[in-house]
């Protein structure tokens, strides 16, 4: 079979859509790039980017840089481990605190354990508030309220991860198998019998592996909360990149990297043991 | 309709419930032991952490009347009934909105740019070296580990305060975060057009933009878009560091105990972030379908 001649004129005859397309929409890729673009020169002027002021500062970078090598923890190496510790403590505590709250918040703003939607949708939007304010906000606040320290710190972590769990456990209870709610209705099970029998057992090994995903995350998180005053190791990376130590701040940089790396590794393990391998997102 | 239970022999009956019980107390131990090292973590983390329980049942009280006076204006009124006093300043506040947004924007879309550059050399089935995948990889890594804010801290120091600082720390945090997300759509790209177009004699950088491209943008966007939905959340705090926002005035508003303000700029952050919330989530729907919603 030989390939038979093409002629382009009856090509573009017969598939219109592809040769033919309308100038609108020709015209509305380049259109949304030339106005993102746009945006974009306006938003550098507007925040008073210069080439020359990103030059300077990056040379200024470079020094910074060359001033980090080598890492070195001075003679406060004990403090720092101290306040690596804190920053752990913090988020394990505050994951947990929010874990314990927001379980049984969390079953009130489930379709399927309050049906009225009257009773689910405010405590949807409180949750949602809630996660709204940043983590470090929270931190500010609370040093109000209990001063500062890590104890400011744990009350931040448990306030904000509180709306975050609400919304992912009334997702997981969401997502429970009706049937065996339905089996405990029907062996005359109560209302209260059915959550424990029926859903908890679904939903617990998913909340486990959120809680703990979470612990990892804000291992990060209680990182950064010390700099505005709630204790842990970021009080005292603050604190040394405002008086320019920079070879303690690298050595503070890298502590952060080696803890994190090892909180992912441990948790990582622990949610593969109770969950399985496939499940973990 | 009748059932028959057929009831066991007696000694297989013990047998069996012998054999359940073992299995359910060993699942029980199993439990209680991971309860007890649970306990004992936690007790070890509130020494740690100088949790005091007093402290916080003395200081209960302060929260909720933090939030009464918050939501109380000088006059002594609620803040809802006189919104015009409660919100006064709203020229500045939705001028250092603006620039929060402006940041996030710009921050977002020049660490998209770089992440895009980046992420092919980054991805296991494009990556044209091994040496350079490690590279790339670890560096997006930093990137991504190393917190915005502390960037933001250091950058504040080099380049100066003012929003540039926050700018540029978004859009290395983004740079990390994006890059792996966007390696992975690359990772699970079908790679028939990589072969096909390969095998006309096309360079690598040809395969990339006429057989990789084409196929993840649609992805690309919609991470870039859920990106921008968490930077502003970030950009809201980078004024904490002098970096620029509306973080500036909020920061100033709590540590000079200026109540009502404290309310009123926090509800404007968390009206903005709903907002931004809803129109990234329905533009990711109208884009992409249902389904690329996460």
């Amino acid at each position: 079979m030989t390939p038979h001649e093409v002629d382009p004129r009856e090509l573009r005859a017969r598939y219109p859509d592809v040769f033919d397309r309308p100038a609108s929409a020709r015209l509305a890729m380049p259109a949304m790039i030339v106005a993102a673009f746009a945006v974009l020169i306006y938003g550098l002027v507007d925040l008073d980017f210069s080439p020359s002021r990103f030059i300077a500062g990056l040379s200024q970078l470079g020094w910074i840089t060359l001033m980090m090598i080598p890492p070195d923890p001075g003679s406060s190496l004990p403090i720092y481990l101290k306040a690596l510790g804190e920053t752990l403590s913090i988020a394990l505590l505050g994951t947990t605190l929010a874990a314990v709250f927001a379980l049984p918040v969390s079953l009130l703003a489930a379709r399927n354990v309050v049906p009225s939607k009257l009773l689910r949708f405010p405590v949807r939007r409180v949750l949602d508030s809630i996660r709204g304010v940043d983590t470090l906000i929270w931190a500010l606040v609370w040093i109000n309220v209990v001063g500062l320290g890590p104890f400011a710190g744990v009350l931040a972590i448990a306030v904000s991860d509180f709306g975050a769990f609400g919304k992912l456990f009334s997702e997981a209870i969401e997502g429970a198998d009706q049937k065996q709610v339905e089996g405990i209705r029907a062996s005359g099970g109560s209302p209260l019998h059915e959550i424990r029998f029926g859903l908890l057992p679904q939903v617990l090994p998913v909340i486990a592996g959120q809680v703990l995903y979470f612990i990892e995350s804000n291992t990060r998180s209680a990182t950064i909360i010390g700099i505005v005053g709630a204790g842990g190791i970021g009080l005292q990376l603050a604190e040394q990149i405002r008086v320019l130590e920079w070879q303690k701040v690298s050595f503070l940089i890298l502590m952060i990297l080696v803890a994190v790396a090892a909180i992912d590794f441990i948790s990582g393990k622990l949610r593969f043991a109770i969950i399985g391998r496939r499940a973990v997102a | 309709m009748t059932t028959a239970v057929s009831i066991l022999p007696e000694q297989q009956l013990a047998a069996l419930n012998a054999a359940y019980r073992r299995a359910v107390g060993r699942k029980r131990l199993r439990l209680l032991s991971g309860i007890a090292i649970f306990a004992a973590a936690l007790t070890l983390a509130a020494i740690g952490a100088e949790v005091n329980l007093r402290t916080l049942f003395t200081y209960f009280g302060n929260f909720v009347s933090y939030f009464d006076r918050i939501l109380t204006l000088d006059t002594g009124q609620r803040v809802w009934t006189d919104v015009g006093e409660w919100l006064w300043g709203w020229r500045k506040w939705l001028k250092m909105l603006g620039e929060t947004l402006l940041i996030s924007y710009v921050g977002t879309l020049i660490g998209a740019t770089l992440a895009f550059g980046l992420n092919f050399f980054a991805a296991e089935n494009t990556s044209p070296a091994r040496w350079l995948r490690f590279t790339v990889r670890r560096l997006l890594e930093f990137a991504r580990t190393v917190p915005g804010i502390v960037f933001a801290l250091v950058f504040v120091i080099a380049f100066g305060l003012g929003p540039m600082a926050g700018v540029l720390a978004i859009a290395i945090h983004s740079t990390g975060a994006l890059g792996k997300l966007f390696s992975e759509i690359v990772e699970n790209a079908d790679m028939k057009p990589v072969e096909g177009i390969r095998s006309t004699g096309a360079s690598w950088l040809a395969c990339m933009r006429f057989a990789v491209v084409p196929q993840v943008t649609a992805g690309y966007a919609s991470y870039a878009l859920l990106r921008f939905e968490i930077n502003v959340r970030e950009a809201s705090v980078m004024g904490f560091v002098g970096a620029g926002g509306i973080g500036q005035e909020l920061v100033v508003a709590i540590r000079k105990f200026y109540y009502s303000d404290v309310s009123a700029i926090l509800l404007t952050i968390i009206v903005t972030v709903f907002i931004i919330d809803i129109t990234t989530g329905w533009l990711r729907g109208r884009l992409f379908g249902r389904e690329a919603r996460t």
